[in-house]
């Protein structure tokens, strides 16, 4: 390579890992929302998996439900409540104010879980 | 002196597993005992009797009213542990219809449906529809609770009842109670009876003989068989202490989809089999997910309570039967000391 060349390659290497960690990130800045995070949360064995979901504002949460055996998702405030979902089934829900969230399973009330939105 | 009476029914267990039951000296734990478990093999399945004081009194008679459980049918559930569970509910009804001796009425403890659908409840009614016992009586389980908070189950099965749909009712002499606790469950707990239901329990008891034999049902345990699982009920106490004053005290229960008993002084306590599948034994699996058998057990892990009073007698008599035997041994047909 000529000294030239090998100047211009030292220049756009830097050029182009920069353009490309900025089209990788999530456009934030002071003024943008966000783009919307989601988690997801997995009922199986009569258990929500992962217990605890951490979550930013305005995310939303999915649950899926895994078990032959129908479950429910309820807030134990009243903030959200599922209808009965069977095998298969999902309930979503988006947060848009920061908190913790515990909720259960009305049918199997053993089964708790909790949101954290922060 | 508990744990000793466990240890002596624990050991005879262990004797029914290696070399059959010593009849005789089983006998005389339960006169010990008291009221006490007996339990024989029919067909290669082990069939539980609860049976009176060895007072003779009884000895002989056949039963002067019986009554079968049926419990957790979950009709709409079609998963591998039982893709057809409106045909094993359909078996249970027939077995009932070719009982010896006809019983008077049916109790289910709940869990009638999968999903608290309409057409679910309409398959339950139809398949109902064909037992030759024409009177039914029903609590509901977690599972008719899904939709609508029970209503549909108050509207089809409820009438007269109170609440959530407990009520009571007399027969030859027994008095029936049946108690809801699946409703308004709260976050981290078990079965709940709640205030109102404790308070109209004991108004319905007050001023009644304690000759008088009562029996309880409702869907989940009535005592503690497993926290981590939700088997049981978190204020039953107060329930059976209602109770505590009489003779014969008999607790039918279901939700565990396997057959469990205790006796605690004259309170009996017995959880029904399922119609429909069978749970895992606490603790042995990760959860009480329906447990899946070979297909050819699966008669032998479902099944009825057949339960028999006799008048003067102290306690009732409780048979199991599952809804089909590996052998043609004939099951739950043993009589108790005092049949012929």
């Amino acid at each position: 390579m000529t000294r030239e060349n090998v100047w211009l390659a030292g220049l756009t290497a830097p050029v182009m890992i920069a353009m490309l960690l900025l089209a990788g990130s999530p456009s934030v800045t002071a003024n943008d929302h966000p783009s919307a995070a989601t988690a997801e949360v997995k009922i199986d064995n009569f258990s929500f998996g992962p217990q605890t979901v951490t979550v930013p504002v305005g995310a939303t949460v999915t649950w899926t439900n895994r078990d032959d055996i129908p479950h429910t998702v309820v807030s134990t405030d009243g903030v959200f409540k599922s209808k009965v979902r069977d095998t298969d089934e999902k309930f979503s829900f988006t947060f848009t104010k920061a908190g913790t969230y515990p909720y259960y399973c009305s049918v199997h009330p053993k089964m708790t879980g909790q949101v954290v939105v922060q | 002196m508990p744990d000793k009476k466990q240890d002596l029914i624990d050991q005879k267990l262990q004797d029914l597993n290696n070399d059959g039951v010593d009849r005789r000296g089983f006998l005389k734990c339960m006169a010990w005992a008291g009221t006490g478990l007996v339990w024989t093999l029919s067909g290669g399945i082990p069939v539980s009797r609860a049976f009176a004081k060895s007072d003779g009194k009884d000895a002989g008679k056949s039963a002067d009213f019986s009554f079968v459980q049926i419990s957790d049918s979950h009709i709409g559930f079609n998963k591998p542990a039982n893709p057809d569970v409106t045909a094993t509910l359909q078996t249970a009804i027939n077995k009932i219809n070719s009982m010896p001796q006809k019983p008077d009425f049916i109790i289910h403890t709940g869990d009638l449906t999968q999903l608290s659908k309409p057409s679910e409840f309409d398959t339950l009614d139809q398949v109902l529809r064909g037992a030759s016992a024409k009177q039914i009586y029903f609590v509901p389980g977690e599972h008719d609770m899904l939709s609508d908070n029970g209503e549909q189950f108050l509207q089809r099965y409820g009438k007269g009842s109170k609440g959530a749909g407990w009520s009571s009712f007399d027969h030859k002499g027994v008095h029936f109670v049946g108690l809801v606790n699946v409703a308004n469950l709260k976050a981290g707990g078990m079965g709940s009876l709640g205030h109102e239901q404790l308070e109209w329990l004991e108004d319905n008891l007050k001023g009644r003989s304690a000759s008088t034999p009562i029996v309880l049902y409702a869907h989940i345990p009535l005592w503690t068989i497993y926290p981590d699982w939700g088997w049981g009920t978190d204020d039953s106490e107060q329930a059976l202490s209602y109770v505590k004053r009489f003779g014969s005290v008999t607790v039918l229960n279901g939700h565990i989809h396997q057959i469990m008993q205790k006796i605690e002084g004259k309170v009996s306590f017995h959880t029904a089999m399922s119609t429909a599948f069978p749970q895992p034994a606490p603790g042995t699996a990760p959860s009480a997910e329906p447990m899946k058998v070979p297909a050819d057990q699966l008669q032998q892990v479902l099944g009825i309570t057949d339960v028999n009073y006799v008048v003067g007698g102290s306690s009732l008599a409780i048979v199991d039967s599952p809804l089909g035997a590996a052998s043609s041994a004939a099951s739950g047909n043993a009589g108790g000391p005092w049949r012929s």
